[in-house]
């Protein structure tokens, strides 16, 4: 075990393992059951391995991106999101947004892990992947792009998160840009992916990177919320007055970029109506086999649902918000997926006319493939509470970034300005209009 | 980007009238001298237009951007589906069942009088602009430089499957025993780099469907095929902007040399 001294435990928030074993017994046993999940998930994935995925996975030639691509750019996505909505606050300076960051640098680092996971077991031979991602790289590729950007991202990430333990914000703010810049690239750049798929009609164009990058944040901010949801149940003491604040922006930020979605998807459907490749596909998903998926997983779930609840919860109304939060991470993994399906139950002949290729294909996701989504969605989680536990809820204790001349209220969480002069106390009163404070008799 | 004047007087007539000089030299400077388009709905070849929009005929090779240009000419109709050309290239390149580096699609004209049946084999296009060559991460798929055979380096295929995905011919399939992305390569491994002039494929054909050599060479048979003004030639999914190696063109047993078959041993 590595020892890590008083002062700097201190510092980070790190009350150790100790503290783990100290948390309720429900939380203790969700935690034993995630990370029974990851054993079997990866036990599962490793089976596959050594059988072959051509006999334990439901991808085919013609289709061979299935539930395992679209897992991953889940969880990439929400990786993006995390990093881009809370950079709003601690890389860009607006104070709303400043008490999330911890937290969601933290998830965001721990989306990444699982995403990989589950990418491993895609990737057929994952080992030479490094090597010749180094040795022998294709510029002209966006896959190589995107595999190196996120390497590079999740880089930047930890070490703006060790500098966030630290302390130290002025180093955070830099590494937390790259984060930014890293990021946006890689993620883009997963959106282009798609995008530049010329013999493929329904991804083609630039509408993908641009959607990736705004779904990302919408993800961001549904994960923001539903995580702070979960963390304020295993411990009341995370919601200071300034996470109210924060959340309630983020949720505000959060009910706009579904908007923003919602218009998004309703031009998809429109534009993709008068092109006769896309028709197809959109066909399938509007009234065809995928209709539930598209109207039940994305739209209402994902979408109307938690746009009503959001709005209806004035950011306030912390249980409404879970709803709305986890409905929209459901949501949001069928999008991933009926993203991924869409551009390929078209057959590539299907202009042709031929008898093979006359009906659209289907894919149906096999045993394995969801077991190693569901390990490394699990191991996100896992990670996720031993931090919670571990880091203190990922609280800023007395770092904030507090621009010089102000203070964190006690009181309100807020931030207050003095004038010239003034103590802290008398500031204090002045905020909140208190002209007596004071009582003895 | 240059647009193309297109004479509204003329556009009914739907022949090569319709397409001004200009719009053809700029399609022929793009790399690549023939190449069938769609001009609203017909078909037509521009190869015969290439005296028109080169100089000198050394321009004009110089358009061929590999020596020799391997390519493929699939004289649909001659078509039968016996498959011996699927089996002697299973054979030859140790395909694995569940794959294939070329199959043969089949497609029923049902208000066509006479025959209703109509054979179209594909295969890997080698396409000029490959999209999967684009695509791969680590290069393992390229583009051979002299000979502009699209190859597979299969120690460094990581098996992302990117240029499965890419591809809009469905050409490539994960093979498992050698751990990599297989595909058609014209047989250079097993034929070509040792002296045969054919593919198995071209080699087993009975019917002179396929048809295989060096597009690049005026005394090849491919490219007498191609460069014939009555012909039309077309290629696969022209919008997906790919400009492949394999070209298409219906064929009846007429002229002589059509009729040859072109078998190297047998
Ligand atoms: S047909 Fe497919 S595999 Fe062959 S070169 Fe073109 S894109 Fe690549
Ligand atoms: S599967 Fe192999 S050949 Fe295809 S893009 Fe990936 S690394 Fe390249």
């Amino acid at each position: 075990m590595i020892q890590i001294h008083k002062d700097t435990a201190e510092r980070w928030g790190y009350t150790g393992v100790g503290a783990l074993f100290r948390s309720n017994k429900v939380l203790l046993g969700i935690l034993g059951l995630l990370g029974l999940l990851v054993f079997y998930g990866l036990a599962v994935g490793l089976h596959g391995t050594f059988t072959g995925y051509r006999h334990v996975y439901g991808v085919t030639r013609q289709i061979p991106w299935g539930l395992l691509i679209s897992a991953y750019i889940f969880c990439v996505v929400t990786s993006t999101g995390l990093c881009l909505v809370s950079s709003i606050g601690h890389v860009f300076g607006y104070e709303p947004y400043m008490p999330i960051a911890k937290r969601a640098v933290f998830l965001s680092i721990t989306f990444m892990l699982g995403g990989f996971i589950i990418i491993f077991f895609d990737v057929e031979n994952p080992f030479r992947m490094p090597i010749y991602n180094a040795f022998s790289p294709n510029l002209t590729s966006n896959m190589w792009w995107m595999g190196t950007l996120y390497t590079l991202y999740l880089i930047a990430l930890g070490i703006e998160y060790f500098f966030l333990l630290d302390q130290n914000h002025a180093w955070s703010r830099i590494f937390g840009l790259f984060g930014v810049i890293f990021g946006v690239a890689a993620h883009s750049n997963l959106g282009a992916v798609f995008g530049m798929l010329h013999g493929r009609e329904f991804w083609y164009g630039p509408y993908m990177p641009i959607y990736f990058i705004v779904s990302a944040m919408m993800s961001g901010g549904a994960a923001i919320i539903l995580f702070t949801c979960i963390s304020w149940r295993i411990d009341r003491h995370i919601m200071s007055r300034r996470m109210e604040r924060s959340i309630k922006a983020v949720c505000q930020l959060t009910t706009m970029l579904i908007a923003i979605i919602m218009f998004f998807t309703i031009w998809k459907i429109i534009s993709g109506v008068v092109a006769p490749e896309k028709y197809v596909a959109i066909k399938a998903f509007v009234l065809g086999r995928y209709a539930l998926n598209f109207w039940g997983a994305e739209v209402l779930l994902g979408m109307v649902i938690p746009f009503i609840l959001l709005i209806q919860s004035e950011g306030r109304d912390l249980r409404k918000m879970f709803i709305a939060s986890s409905f929209m991470m459901i949501g949001i993994f069928f999008m991933r997926y009926d993203l991924v399906l869409a551009g390929q139950i078209v057959p590539v002949f299907h202009s042709l006319g031929v008898d093979e290729y006359s009906s659209l294909l289907e894919y149906t996701p096999s045993f394995h493939e969801i077991s190693v989504v569901v390990a490394g969605l699990s191991f996100a989680g896992v990670f996720y509470l031993l931090g919670e536990r571990m880091l203190n809820g990922h609280q800023f204790q007395k770092h904030e970034i507090v621009p010089p001349g102000a203070y964190v209220c006690p009181g309100c969480g807020g931030i207050h300005y003095k004038k010239e002069g003034e103590s802290e106390e008398e500031s204090l009163k002045r905020h909140h209009r208190v002209r007596k404070v004071d009582r003895d008799d | 980007m240059k647009f193309s004047k297109i004479n509204l007087d003329t556009i009914k007539d739907e022949g090569l009238r319709s397409v001004t000089g200009l719009e053809r030299r700029a399609f022929l400077k793009i790399g690549f001298a023939v190449t069938g388009v769609f001009a609203g709905g017909k078909l037509l070849s521009l190869v015969s237009n290439v005296n028109e929009a080169f100089a000198s005929s050394s321009d004009f090779l110089e358009q061929y951007p590999y020596r020799p240009h391997y390519s493929m000419v699939i004289r649909q109709g001659l078509c039968i589906d016996c498959e011996q050309c699927v089996t002697a290239c299973k054979e030859t390149n140790d395909v694995p069942d569940y794959g294939y580096r070329t199959r043969i699609l089949r497609k029923r004209v049902t208000d066509a009088i006479g025959r209703q049946r109509e054979f179209i084999p594909i295969l890997c296009n080698h396409c000029n602009e490959a999209p999967c060559t684009r695509g791969c991460p680590t290069k393992a798929t390229y583009k051979d430089p002299t000979t502009g055979i699209v190859m597979m380096d299969r120690k460094k295929c990581i098996g992302c499957k990117m240029c499965i995905l890419a591809c809009p011919y469905e050409a490539r399939y994960f093979n498992e025993e050698v751990h990599a992305i297989d595909k058609c390569n014209f047989c250079w491994d097993t034929r070509l780099s040792k002296g045969k002039k054919l593919t198995a494929c071209a080699n087993a054909c009975p019917t002179g469907t396929r048809m295989f050599g060096d597009v690049s060479d005026p005394e090849n048979v491919i490219y007498k095929m191609v460069h014939q003004i009555e012909k039309q030639v077309w290629v696969l999914r022209p919008e997906a902007g790919t400009k492949p190696n394999v070209f298409y063109m219906k064929a009846t047993r007429s002229s002589p040399w059509e009729l040859r078959r072109q078998a190297e041993e047998r």
